[in-house]
């Protein structure tokens, strides 16, 4: 037998890296990657050959996701490395993410799918702003749960008190970040220790490993659902129109939020016509129930005028149709943003001019409070008024990840300029 | 214990999504996932080609591009890039292929681009793997294309690791590593200004073994060079080139009759052939679950020259 147990899925967590440049991010993932024989005797040689060449020790893994030249001048991440392992327990897609403030549109990028922030943290430094921005960021992306290594313990004698004040940083940011679980564990990436091999450096420290939390974490909120809610609903944003021989026509898009299934009562949005699904075909052909995370091809039992851009979704349950509407932006670009800037925004499969109507706060990273803003900066995030062109079906992001999340992009350029999620952050007070 | 500070009832008894996604497996996703990008992509954009070289992963993304859009044809052509240093058996199926689907193909030719003087001919036996840039990004602009589809997985290589699935190419085909676009949930945007271009890979995710097992599960056809076969080889740097009309022993090399099989397919004059006695899908998949040498490790002098001698040619605008 060569296929996968259905539990597989299950079983497959996306993790991505979270903290601040230089704390050993790429380092802690070189070391999992390592001590889990995920590298091939090639892989391994040409890191220890570059290793050697560039004076930096026998074997430096952060080289093993720094894969760029620039990355290996000058010991940083650039851009996000996708890495694929598995344990006997478990299989893994990893994003490790820049920690550089410069680049902090890339880490978004690697966290926007995570199901878990593995959190990196220098022990001898404690948390910096910048590893507060990522976290932050992260949380906003709707990660929920976090492993933090409290790293370079080596350089402090595995000092308690440097794992504490790790501890009580990372406790009452978390707090406030609305993080379900976190867990930090005190190692040394460069020697090994508590990543995958357990160490008696640390006595006062009888939990898991970074591999066996990582093992154990729970899985599938992004993969499985997209939504990470327990009361998502079915959506189907249509991606494409297939004809069919001897006429009609079937709806192509992946299905989200929960399964659509033959015979469901479903609404077709933004037109708010009803209809039920007929029939539903899959890459693997038709089907009664197509799960979450499926590309399908729908057909209905009306025949209205469906085009790409439309989503169709479960009649019990309703996105809201606007054309206004607020949001949370992650803002990537070097010219400032301010109200009235005119973009195209993207949201699922539909795309409309759009203007930043109003610009209503911006977060100060250090406080965690939302301050009002006349503009918002390179890597700022805030709060802002939305109006668009053509009505959007939205859910809120906390509802559903895909139907509530949507990026405006420059209209000379075409390069990405925000992250959006719609409605506002909450934040707990301290 | 004090590491432990906030704990909720663990969600994986209770999260609903992983009772949904009971009855999938993680086969299911990637191939929905590919599938979605090449729906995207094709919407978005308004002149794409899909890249077909004959080999494994390339095999599968014709395939997942059929079940695509089925019962309709391909909604762009494909286009093989040629260099002229081809396994028969590689040419054959592809045309085959084609011909089977009824779709459009295109051939770019390098030996074009060295009759035409856009690059210089290495002369015989010389490596045409780098040519192919030109003739790629020369085809990409006569055709007016704005995407490209490749069969690239971010496992393959460090530098691919880094990539992005839809990956930016400036007016000059250039790829700048250190400016990519921003690229968050599975919002995938293709709008590009004239003479720019995107490369679009919808297998990013997918691993040398996922290819394997859907090869498989799919029985997708493939060449019959990556089953075992006998043939004649010289080692050369440690790998096995294939005898051809490109390829002959040189001083104090020597010809060898082997059992083998090629890990993956390219220009002739680079791609290695590894020694094999697997003649099925099966037993395929136990050698690469094995193995401990990557793919392109094994089979790929054109990544030997340098330790980023792959973002250095992507750079200039190859696969």
């Amino acid at each position: 037998m060569t296929t996968q147990a259905p539990e597989d899925l299950v079983k497959l967590l996306r993790f991505a890296t979270v903290g601040s440049v230089d704390d050993g991010k790429s380092t802690v993932i070189g070391r999992l990657l390592f001590d889990t024989k995920q590298l091939f005797d090639d892989q391994v040689d040409a890191v220890a050959s570059a290793s050697r060449n560039r004076g930096v020790g026998e074997m430096d893994l952060s080289f093993i996701t720094d894969g760029l030249r620039a990355e290996r001048e000058q010991g940083i991440t650039i851009d996000v490395a996708y890495r694929y392992a598995s344990t006997p327990k478990r299989k893994f897609v990893i994003a490790d993410c820049p920690g550089h403030v410069q680049y902090t549109s890339n880490m978004a990028t690697g966290a926007s799918t995570a199901d878990l922030a593995l959190v990196v943290v220098d022990a001898t430094a404690g948390v910096k702003e910048q590893t507060r921005r990522h976290l932050c960021i992260a949380a906003l992306l709707g990660v929920r749960q976090i492993i933090v290594c409290a790293n370079k313990m080596d350089l402090v004698d595995w000092d308690q008190g440097a794992y504490d004040r790790v501890v009580t940083e990372i406790e009452s940011l978390a707090k406030r970040l609305h993080i379900a679980s976190a867990l930090v564990v005190p190692i040394s990436a460069l020697l090994g220790d508590n990543v995958v091999e357990a160490s008696t450096a640390a006595p006062y420290y009888d939990g898991p490993t970074v591999l066996e939390a990582l093992e154990a974490a729970p899985a599938g909120e992004w993969a499985g659902a997209h939504g990470g809610n327990e009361d998502a609903a079915t959506r189907l944003p249509v991606q494409w129109i297939l004809r069919q021989p001897g006429g009609g026509r079937t709806y192509a898009g992946m299905v989200d939020g929960a399964p659509l299934s033959v015979g469901e009562a479903v609404t077709v949005l933004p037109a708010g016509l009803s209809t039920t699904v007929k029939a539903i075909a899959t890459p693997a052909g038709p089907v009664e129930i197509a799960q979450v995370g499926i590309s399908v091809a729908v057909d209905l039992a009306d025949d209205f005028d469906v085009s790409r851009g439309d989503i169709i979704v479960g009649s019990d349950d309703l996105p809201t149709v606007t054309s206004e509407f607020e949001a949370t932006l992650c803002w990537f670009s070097l010219k400032a943003l301010t109200p009235g800037s005119r973009f195209r925004l993207k949201h699922t499969t539909r795309s409309t001019p759009a203007i930043v109507a109003l610009l209503d706060s911006v977060l100060n990273i250090n406080e965690l409070s939302l301050e009002p803003t006349a503009s918002l900066e390179l890597n700022h995030i805030g709060v802002a008024t939305i109006k668009t062109a053509s009505p959007l079906a939205l859910d809120t992001y906390s509802h559903n990840r895909i139907t509530g999340s949507f990026v405006l992009i420059d209209e000379v350029t075409n390069i990405t300029v925000a992250a959006g999620m719609v409605g506002a952050p909450t934040l707990i007070e301290p | 214990m004090n590491h432990i500070l906030v704990i909720k009832p663990p969600m994986a008894e209770t999260h609903p999504h992983n009772r949904q996604i009971m009855g999938v497996d993680s086969i299911d996703l990637l191939e929905s996932q590919a599938i979605f990008i090449l729906r995207e992509v094709a919407a978005e954009c308004e002149r794409p080609v899909l890249l077909f070289s004959g080999g494994k992963d390339s095999a599968v993304l014709l395939h997942l591009a059929v079940k695509a859009f089925a019962p309709g044809k391909l909604p762009f052509p494909v286009m093989h890039v040629d260099t002229g240093h081809n396994f028969q058996e590689v040419l054959d199926y592809r045309d085959e292929r084609v011909a089977e689907l009824g779709e459009r193909l295109i051939v770019a030719s390098v030996q074009e681009s060295i009759d035409n003087g856009r690059v210089l001919d290495p002369g015989p036996g010389g490596m045409r793997n780098r040519l192919q840039t030109t003739t790629l990004l020369d085809a990409i602009q006569s055709n007016n294309f704005d995407a490209a589809f490749g069969g690239a997985r971010r496992d393959e290589d460090k530098a691919r690791a880094k990539e992005r699935v839809l990956s930016f190419r400036d007016a000059f085909g250039q790829w700048d590593p250190r400016a990519q676009r921003p690229e968050l949930w599975q919002l995938y945007q293709g709008k590009v200004n004239p003479g720019e271009h995107l490369r679009c890979f919808p297998l990013s995710d997918w691993t040398e073994l996922d290819i394997w097992r859907y090869i498989e599960r799919e029985n997708v056809a493939l060449p019959t060079i990556y089953f075992a076969h006998e043939r004649d080889v010289i080692e050369r740097d440690g790998m096995l080139l294939a005898l051809s009309e490109w390829v002959s022993p040189r001083d104090g090399e020597s010809i060898r009759r082997e059992t083998v099989r090629f890990r993956t397919v390219g220009d002739a004059t680079c791609t290695g052939a590894v020694l094999s006695d697997a003649t099925s899908f099966e037993q395929i998949i136990l050698e690469v679950a094995g193995s401990r040498i990557s793919e392109r490790g094994a089979t790929r002098a054109d990544d030997r020259f340098s330790e980023s001698a792959m973002e250095d040619r992507k750079r200039e605008g190859y696969f």
